[in-house]
């Protein structure tokens, strides 16, 4: 008996009066144990039935202990009963000797590169057990810095793509490696006394010195044979501008953080090898932190509005063929003595935009920086040396180089000459390796019908494509995540691509083993034989301390970066003679698209629902228009519960003609359309397959990146898209804040005054307490770009699904974090419009209207601030989403994770529920994240520091726009960034409290600009 | 009880006007039989299977609603984010705002002595569970997994958990659950007297023997009377407030939430003036038909439907105030997400919903003022389904346009209901109208014994207290 039943049993008084009533109504002799259960109390009765009173009432429950283990013994004797057929049998054994460093739970990351266009962005893989799960940027890569971008982010789904072309076939036969060796030795011994004159191989932009090592090799062995090379969405203009500028080839690399920036249809947000390490450059000058008073200028001038143009303090939307003329006008205006044309000449509207333009740029001579564009023409570029060069400004935010690309060629003609050299029989055996020329190859090259020319036609690729279709050899092609290779950065840097699994498909092969097959030793590996080519080179004093540390660090330290160059601009007219004469009817810009790009990510789910940045339209491309184009063409849209409803344009050009959703995009130049490519593909996979419009069939080699003449009419069809923000304004709510660097000056708190922040204490419930850590977040609409890195890299982290076009038209996309696009100014006068970008992660509201009104309590609040979701508990009554005012809430209202798909089990991150239909769910600021670093810094016995936990949307953003930490910490960043005046509560008014703050937005007008 | 003499009084005018609450020349045994015989004695009519046959093939559509829900996902219907909530809960606050005028009738106007309830208080208390029953199918069915509903009920369990007793979901699940069990047993209690007199007049056996396990024993002793009264007026007081508080909790289903135009003080009174006005409207929408086919003119009299009448005119008159102190307090208080809301009701996607509304819900009713309209038979079935529309109207605009635009511009989206939505629709309509249809076949539709009551020569202090 325990101490507090005795203590009950003292305080019973025993009642003698009632024992000796018992005693004499008993007949016979009956035994008792004590007084009071002689007395009948009935206290003591309970507790003698109750042996064990404390535990017993445990047993009294009607489903009783014994019932209840027979009730588990035999449901788990049935769940044992499956069918009666054998399972198959595997053998389990466990390591011997463990791998290194592998710990269950513990994810390790690897350095490697992803390849934009040929050029390496330096990424740290995520690994569980074996497993790449996630990309994040290099700290240490210059051209990474830590960051990814939406294309680097969705590359691990490209590796677990399962439209992968898996088999090695010929003409649809699979076949083994053995086949091919053959077929290849007998072509090439028939190609040898010809010394392979008619060898061709086709590649992208090769910047892998070993590929290029081994290229150079077969050339040597081969010397009639010809290389070519092909990147759809190249670098053609780069080149030829710097050959016009200053006679050779030159890498020239901008520095973004200047006083004043000037793009000329530059989008360095998006595109480029560089475009990381621009945005944050760029960012660094934007930040106003600390009382930071100073801050860069931005000027665009540009066709299609992309997100450099977004960011620009003044945009100039000129069509495509005004942009060389405008570049001359500012060339003249900062006296480099080119001739300014009439359309920008003194008198005309546009003049005093050039003259005010010209002005800053001089006041900052030396600390300016013009960016031509990779779609204008050469003569932009060489100009925007020439201005450059003027200025003072090489070698101060403009850095040349010697070219980092193994053999700068132009393109364009490198293409031309291969189809010609096919057309007239020369070519008896080609070889592409990656790239989808038939799709992307200009069409009046009629590069299919030309290819088919070819008697024997090999393709090596990721997927079994367009060109593959064409060819007789399909070699499946590993994904940089499974092979060894090397690139190089845009600043020369190389790294070491290792693989991080072994690949999924064993056929597969890397450009460099296909190479091999080509040359006298066919069976060395990847690792072979960029080992042995690094072997050969200066990479230190011990090759294999060096090779090691190159793969730990991600980048070879030992090499030098590509030597600079300080190279002279010779003195011309830059190509005026070879202007293309402005023609009538309307331009059409050609520009990659911003998610699938060329194309080749066209099968890429996320990329496909990623929202475009600016038109926020998923799984379409569209012809994008100013407003006043679009009332001309006599379009309109409009908006119901299925999607977004547009017509449907027929495009003429040079007697080829494309049909295309139209689609309005506030501040496009009036009098020009955008194509975006990569749509329209035929054989892409399941995702990508007869997604948009192909706008490569209007694109020549004449005119690869803007054409004009061309003609645009109604077809009286319709065609539905799905936009997941068509909404253009903020109705004059402050959603955004913004102000000018002349009002941040004079009242640095503007944000705070819009809204009225209601009192504290003005909640029904108790106040929550947070005694250890409370988490918040703070992003700065200053430094975001738009650019949807954060949304890519979110849907990786947290295993977001991926709906489908048909759903996200019905407003059911299911992105964590979104980024919302607002314009601000008059449409009708693109110069006065702003365009701003709002990144929407749940807000983690303290008064959180959503865990109110949940009737199973399945959105709760934690006690570090995190607003949680339990998905087990979620029964789905969507009152929580229709509470949320910010509507960062995602319904199941499906099955949608696809849960048979065996590569997407390997893919996904291990430490994220994968959510079942009927579930909400939403932002859990990466809690998963808070977690380990909570354990190690447990482990470890002291405090989590800040900056240690990073979200994911964090990690990715190049601009450093998110910064997550603890506001129970006043030193925290976060902290002191919520310190900041310009710091706001989105819908404070509300009494939300969220913990998600944002920093107003300050742009930097030139005040002697015209406006309106 | 002089009143109620007064009224047994008016109710045999020596000619007929519509001022009467029984036709003349009626005696108890004439009264007994005209309404026994409709269940027991006469042949069905053809009619009734015709209309029993409609009804059971719509409820089909609620079968194929609910497979493919089940099987698919909440997804086959309309609902997206932003609009979280679409037809299943219009029709659900619809259904249960119809279920309001049983018990009004038969409590509120017990209480109150207006005798001319009686003849009205039967079918339109059945109604009252047949639209709970029709409306209770949407809370369960609108959760994204339905088998797990039952976590709403506060039930002891392993997970050792509690519902969230803050959300007004949850106070909707008692007040729902509350409503239905005290208004089936108000039914039944009204029902017993009745049982005993199907059951001595059935013929056969079996309908004896169940009519009998119904009537409970029933006797008709004094002691039974004096018992049954006082349950019958206890549970009257007992149903009285939740005729009030159901719908009140209803609202605060939309009244606790934050966006505007669902973030409303007036929501409770406005919600429960509605649902009483939808009431009366489907009472009237079911009466003229049944007086029409069972020839029951006599007991349901035109005093009966211009009584209605003029609920539906009250009760579409504060209805309509509360649209006007919408439209005005958006104005007063200065918000401008307020203004917008209102404005965006007007003028927005949806604003041809708001203005059938309007016509449906304020101009339509206000025509009843005049008599010659409000006497008319065929226009007040019209009326009443006029307003039957313009209430499901008013529960789409209160619970879309509110949420398609709320705070922030990006996340703004449109709804419409899919076939799924419709055909769940359209099925707890065949719901209603085969349970209906059931229950005139099977049930005494007016209370043969309260009908006794109100005729010349009964003996109200006697019979009915």
């Amino acid at each position: 008996m325990t101490r507090d039943a005795n203590d009950d049993m003292k305080g019973v008084p025993v009642e003698l009066a009632g024992v000796r009533r018992r005693l004499e109504g008993v007949r016979g002799r009956t035994y008792w144990k004590s007084l009071e259960e002689l007395a009948g109390d009935p206290a003591i009765e309970e507790m003698l039935r109750r042996e064990f009173p404390e535990q017993a009432s445990l047993f009294d429950d009607p489903v009783g202990r014994r019932q209840f283990l027979t009730l588990m013994g035999a449901s788990l004797a049935l769940a044992g009963l499956t069918a009666c057929t054998r399972q198959p049998e595997e053998k389990v054994v466990p390591y011997v000797k463990p791998p290194e460093d592998v710990v269950a739970g513990r994810p390790l990351f690897f350095a490697t590169a992803v390849l934009d266009g040929g050029y390496a962005k330096g990424v740290l893989v995520e690994s569980h057990l074996g497993r790449p799960t996630k990309i994040e940027g290099n700290p240490d890569h210059p051209a990474s810095l830590g960051a990814t971008d939406a294309r680097g982010q969705a590359s691990i789904l490209d590796l677990y793509d399962p439209d992968r072309s898996q088999t090695l076939t010929h003409i649809g036969e699979i076949l083994p490696w053995g086949s091919f060796l053959a077929s290849m030795k007998s072509a090439l011994d028939a190609q040898r006394p010809l010394q392979g004159g008619g060898i061709r191989l086709l590649t992208e932009t090769v910047t892998s010195p070993t590929l290029a090592a081994q290229i150079k090799g077969f050339l040597a062995d081969f010397p009639g044979a010809k290389w070519h090379q092909w990147e759809p969405a190249g670098r053609d203009a780069s080149r030829a501008g710097a050959m016009l500028a200053f006679g050779r080839p030159v890498e020239t690399e901008y520095r973004l953080d200047a006083d004043v920036v000037v793009c000329l249809d530059a989008d360095f947000v998006s595109d480029g090898p560089a475009n990381l390490r621009s945005i944050r450059e760029f960012t660094s000058r934007r930040k106003l932190e600390g009382g930071q008073k100073e801050m860069s200028r931005l000027y665009a001038v540009e066709c299609t509005p992309t997100l450099a143009g977004a960011l620009a303090d003044h945009r100039l939307p000129l069509k495509p063929s005004e942009v060389e003329e405008f570049t001359r006008a500012l060339a003249a205006g900062v006296g480099v003595g080119a001739e300014a044309s009439p359309a920008f000449g003194p008198g005309s509207p546009r003049a005093a935009w050039v003259q005010a333009l010209a002005k800053d740029l001089q006041a900052h001579a030396g600390s300016s920086v013009v960016v031509p564009g990779e779609y204008q023409t050469p003569a932009v570029h060489a100009l925007a040396h020439a201005i450059n060069a003027k200025l003072g400004n090489g070698g101060k935010t403009v850095l040349y180089r010697a070219p980092v690309e193994a053999s700068p060629v132009d393109q364009l003609a490198s293409l031309q000459e291969l189809a010609a050299d096919m057309d007239r029989g020369a070519v008896s055996l080609l070889v592409t390796f990656g790239g989808n020329a038939v799709f992307t190859a200009p069409a009046d090259l009629d590069f299919a019908a030309r290819m088919d020319k070819v008697p024997l036609r090999v393709h090596l690729g990721l997927h079994d494509d367009e060109t593959a279709e064409r060819c007789h050899w399909q070699v499946p092609e590993t994904h940089p995540l499974e092979a060894w290779s090397d690139a190089r950065a845009v600043d020369g840097t190389v790294t070491l691509l290792q693989p991080l699994i072994a690949p999924l498909y064993p056929a597969a092969k890397s450009a460099h083993e296909m190479l091999a097959a080509f040359s006298a030793r066919p069976e060395r590996s990847g690792y072979d034989l960029v080992r042995e080519y690094w072997s050969t080179q200066p990479m230190g004093a011990d090759f294999e301390t060096a090779w090691r540390r190159a793969l730990h660090d991600g980048f070879v330290a030992g090499l030098p970066a590509a030597p600079s160059l300080t190279p002279a601009v010779t003195p011309g007219d830059w190509g005026r003679a070879a202007a293309r004469p402005v023609e009538a009817g309307l331009e059409i810009a050609f520009r990659p698209d911003p998610s699938v790009h060329d194309g080749r990510h066209a099968n890429n789910g996320w990329l496909q629902e990623l929202p475009k940045p600016l038109t926020k339209l998923t799984w379409d491309n569209a012809a994008l228009m100013g407003p006043e184009t679009a009332r001309s063409l006599g379009i309109s849209i409009e908006r119901d519960s299925l999607g977004s409803h547009t017509d449907v344009v027929e495009i003429r050009l040079e007697g080829r003609s494309v049909k295309a959703p139209a689609w309005i995009v506030p501040g496009h130049a009036e009098g020009s359309l955008t194509l975006h490519l990569g749509y329209g593909r035929r054989r892409a996979g399941r995702v990508g397959t007869g997604v948009g419009f192909n706008a490569y069939t209007l694109r020549t080699s004449a005119a690869p990146s803007w054409a004009g003449g061309a003609e645009a009419r109604r077809t009286g069809e319709r065609y539905r898209l799905a936009c997941t923000q068509d909404h253009w304004s903020m109705e004059g709510r402050p959603v955004v804040r913004s102000a000018s660097l002349e009002e941040y000056e004079k009242d640095p708190a503007f944000a705070q005054e819009v809204g009225e922040d209601p009192p504290r204490d003005l909640t029904l419930y108790p106040p929550h307490k947070y005694d250890g850590h409370a988490w918040g977040m703070s992003i700065d609409l200053n430094s975001c770009v738009g650019c949807n890195a954060c949304m890519a890299a979110c849907q990786s982290e947290n295993n977001i699904p991926v709906v489908g076009k048909d759903q996200v038209a019905r407003g059911r996309e299911m992105h964590w974090i979104r980024v919302d696009r607002y314009y601000s100014g008059d449409p009708a006068k693109p110069e006065t419009l702003e365009t701003h970008h709002q990144p929407l992660p749940c807000m983690h509201c303290e008064n959180a209207p959503c865990e109110v009104v949940c009737p199973v309590a399945a959105t709760v609040h934690s006690d570090e601030g995190l607003n949680d979701m339990v998905y087990n508990r979620c029964v789905g009554t969507r009152y929580c989403s229709n509470n949320c005012p910010y509507k960062v809430r995602r319904f199941n209202f499906f099955l949608y994770q696809d849960w048979d798909t065996p590569t997407f089990k390997l893919m996904r991150n291990p430490e994220v529920t994968v959510r079942s239909r009927g579930v909400m769910e939403k932002c859990t600021y990466c809690v998963q994240r808070i977690s380990r670093a909570r354990i190690d810094a447990r482990n470890e016995g002291r405090p989590i520091r800040d900056g240690e936990i990073k979200t994911a949307c964090q990690q990715a953003c190049p601009g450093e726009a998110i910064v997550f930490g603890d506001v129970n910490d006043r030193q925290s960043r976060v902290s002191r960034l919520k310190a900041e005046p310009r710091n706001y509560a989105l819908l404070g008014e509300l009494n939300t409290r969220p913990r998600t703050t944002y920093l107003a937005s300050v742009r930097n007008p030139n005040p002697e600009m015209p406006r309106g | 009880m002089a009143e109620s003499a007064d009224i047994a009084k008016d109710a045999t005018p020596p000619t007929a006007t519509p001022e009467y609450l029984v036709g003349p020349g009626h005696d108890f045994a004439s009264v007994t039989e005209k309404i026994s015989s409709i269940v027991l004695q006469r042949k069905t009519p053809w009619g009734w299977f015709v209309g029993f046959a409609v009804g059971f093939a719509l409820l089909q559509g609620l079968l194929v609603a609910m497979a493919f829900l089940l099987f698919k996902g909440i997804g086959v219907w309309g609902v997206t984010i932003p609009i979280g909530w679409g037809m299943d809960i219009i029709n659900f606050v619809w259904w249960i705002g119809i279920g309001h005028a049983g018990t009004l009738i038969s409590a509120i106007l017990l209480l109150l002595r207006q005798g001319w309830r009686t003849s009205i208080n039967r079918f339109a208390e059945a109604m009252t569970l047949f639209a709970v029953a029709c409306a209770s199918f949407y809370p369960v069915f609108h959760t994204g997994r339905p088998w797990l509903a039952y976590w709403l009920f506060p039930y002891p369990n392993t997970m050792g958990l509690w519902p969230n007793f803050r959300s007004p979901l949850i106070w909707d699940v008692f007040a729902v659950s509350t409503y239905a069990t005290v208004s089936a047993m108000f039914w039944f209690v009204g029902l017993i007297p009745d049982f005993a007199t199907l059951r001595d007049r059935a013929r056969s056996k079996p309908w004896k023997i169940a009519y009998g396990i119904l009537a409970m024993g029933w006797r008709g002793s004094a002691r039974h009377w004096h018992n049954y009264d006082t349950a019958y007026l206890l549970l009257a007081g007992l149903a009285t407030p939740l005729v009030i508080s159901v719908h009140t909790v209803v609202s605060f289903d939309f009244a606790i939430g934050i966006i505007p135009g669902w973030h409303a003080t007036i929501f409770p009174p406005y919600f429960v003036a509605g649902a009483i006005y939808a009431g009366f409207a489907m009472v009237l929408t079911i009466a003229i038909p049944l007086r029409k086919f069972y020839g029951l003119e006599d007991f349901i009299t035109m005093k009966h439907l211009e009584n209605m009448a003029k609920v539906m005119l009250a009760t579409g008159l504060i209805v309509a105030y509360g649209y006007m102190m919408e439209a005005f307090m958006a104005w007063y208080s200065a918000n401008s997400y307020e203004r917008f809301m209102i404005w965006n009701r007007m003028t927005g996607p949806y604003w041809k919903m708001y203005w059938a509304l309007i016509l449906c819900n304020v101009v339509a009713p206000n025509t009843l003022w005049i008599k010659n309209l409000r006497t008319s038979v065929p226009y007040l079935f019209v009326i009443s389904l006029v307003v039957s529309v313009g209430m499901w109207l008013e529960r789409f605009v209160i619970i879309v346009t509110s949420l398609h635009r709320d705070f922030l511009p990006s996340s703004w989206g449109m709804y419409s209901g899919t076939f799924f939505d419709w055909s769940a629709f359209i099925g707890t309509l065949g719901l209603f109208v085969t349970l209906l249809f059931l229950f005139v076949r099977f049930l005494p539709a007016i209370s043969i014994f309260e009908m006794r009551t109100i005729l010349p020569g009964a003996e109200p202090q006697e019979g009915r207290r």
